[in-house]
Formats: C-alpha cells, structure tokens, sequence
C-alpha cells in the first residue's frame, strides 16, 4: 500500500485515519523501547558504578599472561596482550570454520548423490547416516568425540602410525611439517601464473566454443597446468620445501605439525552433523530439475555425464547453493560450543578466559557478538550476490 | 469353421521380476554398482553385530556392580541412575509432581483437540502454566518448596523446551508481523532484533542473559539462573519463530489480504480471522523443525552450569562409586534426543503429507 491509496489524514477524529493510527503506533513503540533501553542503560552505569568494575576497552592493551594451546599467529605467555588473545581467536574461530566447510561440504555432496542412487544399500545407508547425526545434538556429539572416542586413544608411546610419519594418540595428530626453505618463493610465482593461464585458458575455450560448437578438455588441461607448472618450479629451483617429522623423545612427539585433540573432536563433529544438512539440500536440489529436463536432455541423445553437467547441475544448484551458504553461517556459529571442551576460538578465549579475568562482561560479549554479526552479514552478502547471479534471466 | 485355440500366455521373462531381478536391478547393475554394494555390505557388517553385541547381547542389565563380568554395555549404571537422569536433584519423595505435571500436559494437549469452545480452551490456556509452575515449584497449598537448582536432568530438558516454544511464539508472531508491516519504524526495530539474534550463536545470547542481564536491573530484582537462561533462549527462539512464520505470510496470495480489507474488516480482523490461520497452517512443518532444533539447542544451558539431561552424564559418573561410565551415560542419552527428534520429524512429515493437497 503506498501512500497514495491511503485516505486523508483529516477526515472525523485523530484515530479514525489509517495514517495518524501509524504514526501513533510507531511513536509508541519507538518510546517503549527508548524508555526500556533508557532504564536498562542507567541501571547499568548505577551496577557498573557499585561494583567498581572498570569500562572501556582499555583492558585490550594490558598483558593477558595465560597460555593458549594453538594459535596462528606469535603468542606469547609473558608479552601477549588481550587484543592479541581476540585476534587468536577469531582466527581460531576461522580455521575450525574452513576446515570445517570444506570437510561438510565433500561429505555432503558424497551422501547426498548417495541418497539418491540406484543402489538400494548406498541409498539406505545414505539415510541411515542422515536421520543418525541430524537427530543427535551437535554438543552431545562434540563431548562423545572429545571424551569418549579421542580419549580411548592410545598415550604417545604406544600411537597409532601411519608410514612412520602420521602418528595418532590421545594428545592429538602429529602430520611432517613443511619447511620453506629461500625459493620457495618461485613454486608461489609458478602457482600464480597457472591460474591466471587458466583464467584466459577458460575465457578462449568458451569464446571458441560459442563459435564453433566444438568442446575443449578444458577441466582435464586446466588441472594438468595448475599441478605441471608448480611441480616443474618446485624441481627447478632445487626442491627448496622439506618437511620435518615428528618423532617419539622421552614421553612424547617433538616437531612436526601437532593438531591438538580439541580441534579434531570439534571439526570433526560440526563436519559430521553439518554434512546431514548439506547433503538434504543437495537432495532436494536434484530432485526439484523437472525429469522432463533430463528426458528432453537423453532424447537429444546427450551421454550421462553430459547431461550431469549441463543440464542437472547448473539447474540444480541454484537450489542447492541457498540453504548450503546458510548451513556454513550455522557451522561457524556452531564452532562456539567449543567452549565445553576447551578448544581457544573466540567464545572459550575471550566469553570464557578474558571475561573470568577482566570482568567487563559488557564490553566483552559484545565484542564477541560483534565478530560473529560480521561473519552473518559477510555470508548473507556473500548469498545476495549468489542469489542474484543464478537468477532465471527471462528475455 | 476353423476353431481358433487361444495360446497359453508365456509367463513372463524370469528376469523381469522376483528376488533374483530385484537384486539384479538394485545391487548388481553394473560393476561400479556391485562395488559399492558389496562394500556397504561391509560397512553394515563391521558395524552392526558389534554394536548389537554390546548393546544386548553381551549387556549387563541387573545385578550388583560387582556381578559385572561381561564385556558389553553396563545398564545397570543407567537403571541405578535413572531417577537422576530424568529429575536430576528433585526430591525423591516429590517425583510425582513432575509426573504430575506430565500427565496434565497430555490432557491439556488433548482437550485442546475436542474441547471446542474457544472461551475455555482459552482458559485452559491461562491456567494451564500456572498449575504446572505450582506444581513443580511448590511453595503453595503445603507443597513443599524445591529451589530451581535443585531442578535438572530431562524434566528440565523439556521444561527448557516447552517455555521456549510457549513464550516464543506470540513474541515470533509479533516480531512477524511488525517486520511485514508498512511502518518504517516498527519494521526497521523488528527486522534489528531478528537479523542481530540470528546472526549471533545461542551460546553467546546465554553468555550475555547470564552474565550482562543482572547488570540491567536494579538491585532490588534478583533474577534466578534458570529464569535467565529461560530469557534468553525465548528471545532466541522468537527469532526463528518469526521467521518461520513471516515464510507462512509470505506464501498468501494478495488477494486474501484484499478480500479481508473489501469485507471491511480492521488491521487486526482481517489479520486474526483470515490471515494468520492460513499462514500458521503453512508452517506447521517448519514450525515443528524450529522446535525440533530447539530441543536439541537446550543441551547448550550445560555451558551456563544448569544441569540437563547431558549435564547429568558428567554428573552422575564422577560419583565415587560409580566412576568410569561415561559411554553407557552418553548412549542412554544420545538415544533419548534421537527417539524425541526422530519422532517429531517424522510427525512434521505426516502433517507436510496430510495438507499436501494442491496437486
């Protein structure tokens, strides 16, 4: 209704028209929640002040003085401040998120094409999964991993090992890590310059394709060059990355790359139950391309995969990519439950370490829900513009 | 006259159809499909008669703790806890208000089925919490008072739960509406609430109810820690409420909307009387799924220190006597939440089927 069709604001008294009742009824609402956030806000300052406890974000600047058991970036007991543990954090938060996405989202696609295959076992097998994870609270999940399946884990001495250089145990999974020695610098170059040939290797192929009709390789050559290009650099440069492996001293591993059991029960979790979801989209996804799509596609006389990739996906994944964006905004949200275990991500380290010490809770779950309503309007931008490239474009 | 003898109908190709055909055409199509068969023949095998051994079969389920000799799951921890898990410290003696209360909610659920005068259904409605807050918290007519802590295991699962869908949802249809309205003001306060809520997690809301709310009211209101943990997780749930059901509002066609406002009803007629029935309908089934993560969201109050059915797990096996029980705890509730979200789920289906009419 626009303002047009409304009826004058003057006929009989001050309620009668439509236009003045809204205007009351905003400025009603509008008071009700000033004088709500008024009293709340005063009530605060009155508590802050009887309390004694100190405002303002100052505290960011103070040392932190306890330890983290993994971080990204330099963190150091003694030196490391507050903002230093934020920043931990966040990018704790964003490993376990990444990580996360892209194990769900492998997972899902599997068990979602899974869901739907010809194969009776595959398929029931498939639900069994779906209906199992989806119906079990993510925490629930995430405190059996932790506390039952890692800690039933043999201790270092006696870990599991995998080629003498993959060693697992109930302190975590100890991988070779990798050591960029000087030139490592050129296998990033070659890197780079593979995907920009790629890049103009994809614009030509489609240019040509437009106007011949004939199909280039393009995935398999595209692959070939971002795998050939790096691997030449590497050997050319004299194999300048070498990987130092963990080994058994006294009573437990040193060196390599250690992932400290917290982070392989939570993401291992999220990307279980996460996946459920994933794979139901997927599901739904394929199954809303009208048949008749497929069957016009094999009467064309069209090879399965083709049809797979040129008529089924493009079709389906609009439908599919909506709600898949939104189950990764629910995994990252999900990655707070982190805190009942001990995992450093941002809730355990600043809602729960940072709050028990500084004591600002006000500024401190702020700053939290802050972070948090950064990755949501990241995401639903992110959707947005998805959203508005898939649209059917009617001509 | 040459006689014409109709010829016996040749049975049909043994191929087409039967055990043999069945398994041909869904298990061994082609080799990609005998592999994959034959390793989820695999999968089931690892996994299933070791389960099912454990389970039941190699289960101890009574006897004394020293009796157990078997290598399977120990019930009789469970049995031994089992009051625990589902009152968690509810005095022993009081158990059968809970149950009490339980039985009322049936009833009250049932009569709201067949009564069908909306004035006493609407009377129920108004009595109904305040029995069962009597009931459970006592203090009233000589029953004993029982503090909240002492509130826990499933009842208070549920008790979550059940708050958090009853007081979400005319805060979700309010927020609903105020968002589809035409007032710049209203919308732009509800759509705030609603986008700030669901872009943060649960965890963080109860974070701040727990810990920033008491900060807002002055000295004199002290609020308990349930109470806070149940105000926070009904301003989360009305997020998703209103969400849900502004989808139901969004799928009636205009011209519902039109005819209301032609019969000359009001804003809130038209709104009461037409509009929203429909649109409750529609969202049943999301509805149900709203509430089904709900039930699993309030495992999340373990991480505030009240003590669910989860907190139990931890609870009951640091006991002295019986330390060490951690599996078995986590099982028995790990099939209480599937059996209750399962059949919710299950029920949002049939509900999706029954009023799939259109086509």
């Amino acid at each position: 209704m626009n303002k047009s069709q409304l009826p004058p604001a003057t006929t009989g008294g001050l309620l009668s028209s439509p236009r003045n009742r809204a205007i009351i009824f905003q400025c009603l609402a509008l008071l009700a929640v000033v004088a709500c956030a008024f009293y709340f806000t005063s009530n605060m300052f009155d508590n802050i002040e009887k309390r004694g406890i100190t405002t303002g974000f100052s505290f960011l600047g103070e040392t932190a003085g306890f330890g983290v058991s993994q971080s990204l970036i330099a963190y150091d007991d003694t030196t490391s401040t507050f903002l230093d543990v934020f920043i931990v954090g966040i990018l704790n938060t964003l490993l376990v998120g990444v990580i996360g996405i892209i194990c769900a989202s492998v997972f899902g696609l599997l068990i979602g094409i899974g869901r739907l295959s010809s194969n009776f076992i595959v398929a029931k097998l498939s639900l069994v999964y779906i209906e199992t994870f989806r119906n079990i609270p993510i925490l629930l999940q995430i405190l059996f991993w932790y506390n039952i399946v890692l800690a039933a884990l043999p201790g270092p001495r006696q870990s599991f090992s995998y080629f003498e250089s993959i060693f697992l145990n109930n302190r975590g999974l100890l991988l070779p890590e990798p050591i960029f020695q000087s030139g490592s610098i050129f296998i990033l170059i070659a890197f780079v310059i593979a995907c920009t040939a790629v890049i103009f290797l994809t614009r030509w192929a489609k240019k040509r394709h437009d106007q011949t009709g004939e199909e280039f390789p393009l995935i398999k050559v595209s692959l070939a060059i971002l795998i050939v290009s790096p691997l030449l650099a590497y050997f050319v440069t004299g194999q300048p990355i070498t990987a130092e492996y963990p080994a058994l001293k006294g009573f437990n591993f040193q060196g390599g790359l250690a992932i400290i059991p917290e982070f392989l029960a939570l993401t291992f979790a999220l990307s279980i139950y996460t996946a459920t979801y994933i794979a139901e989209a997927v599901r739904a996804g394929i199954e809303a391309v009208a048949s008749g799509q497929k069957e016009a596609a094999e009467s064309l006389g069209l090879k399965k995969h083709v049809i797979l990739r040129k008529v089924v996906l493009p079709q389906a994944l609009r439908v599919i990519i909506p709600p898949v964006i939104n189950q990764y905004l629910n995994l990252v949200k999900n990655s707070s439950l982190a805190t009942a275990i001990g995992y450093p991500e941002i809730v355990t380290l600043f809602s729960g370490t940072t709050l028990n010490q500084v004591g600002q809770a006000i500024e401190i779950i702020m700053m939290t829900m802050a972070v948090y309503l950064t990755f949501s309007i990241v995401i639903s931008l992110l959707l947005n513009w998805v959203n508005a490239k898939m649209e059917i474009k009617g001509r | 006259m040459a006689v014409y003898t109709f010829k016996e109908a040749k049975a049909a190709p043994s191929t087409s159809r039967g055990v043999l055909f069945w398994l041909r055409e869904n298990l061994f199509s082609d080799i990609k499909n005998s592999v994959l068969t034959l390793l989820g023949i695999y999968i089931v095998y690892i996994m299933i008669p070791p389960l099912l051994d454990w389970m039941i079969f190699d289960a101890t389920w009574s006897g004394t703790q020293k009796e157990i000799v078997n290598s399977g799951a120990r019930w009789i921890f469970i049995i031994e806890k089992f009051d625990q898990f589902m009152y968690g410290f509810y005095p022993v003696a009081e158990h059968w208000r809970p149950n009490l209360v339980g039985l009322i909610s049936i009833a009250f659920l049932l009569s709201l089925k067949f009564i069908p005068n909306i004035k006493v259904k609407l009377g129920l409605m108004l009595i109904y919490p305040f029995v069962c807050f009597v009931l459970i918290s006592g203090g009233w007519f000589g029953l004993e008072e029982v503090p909240t802590e002492k509130w826990g295991g499933l009842m208070l699962t549920i008790l979550v739960a059940a708050v958090g869908i009853i007081a979400s949802f005319p805060i979700g249809i309010v927020l609903a509406l105020g968002r589809q309205s035409e007032m710049p003001i209203l919308k732009t306060l509800c759509v705030g609430f609603i986008e700030f809520i669901r872009g943060v997690p649960l965890i963080t809301i109860l974070f701040m109810a727990s810990v920033v709310l008491p900060l807002f009211f002055s000295d004199g209101i002290d609020f308990d820690k349930l109470l806070r943990a149940l105000i926070g997780i009904t301003l989360f749930q009305s997020a998703y409420i209103a969400e849900v059901i502004r989808g139901g509002l969004q799928a009636i066609p205009k011209g519902q909307y039109e005819a209301a406002e032609s019969l000359g009803l009001g804003y809130w007629q038209g709104m009461l009387l037409i509009i929203l029935p429909q649109a409750l309908k529609i969202s049943i089934p999301n509805l149900v799924g709203s509430f089904i993560s709900l039930f699993k969201d309030t495992t999340l109050v373990l991480i505030i220190g009240l003590f669910d059915v989860l907190a139990m797990v931890t609870l009951t096996t640091s006991d002295a006597l019986w330390l060490g029980y951690e599996i078995e705890g986590y099982v028995f509730v790990t099939m209480i939440y599937w059996v209750c979200c399962f059949s919710m789920s299950q029920y949002s289906k049939s509900v999706e089927r029954k009023y799939h009419t259109e086509h």
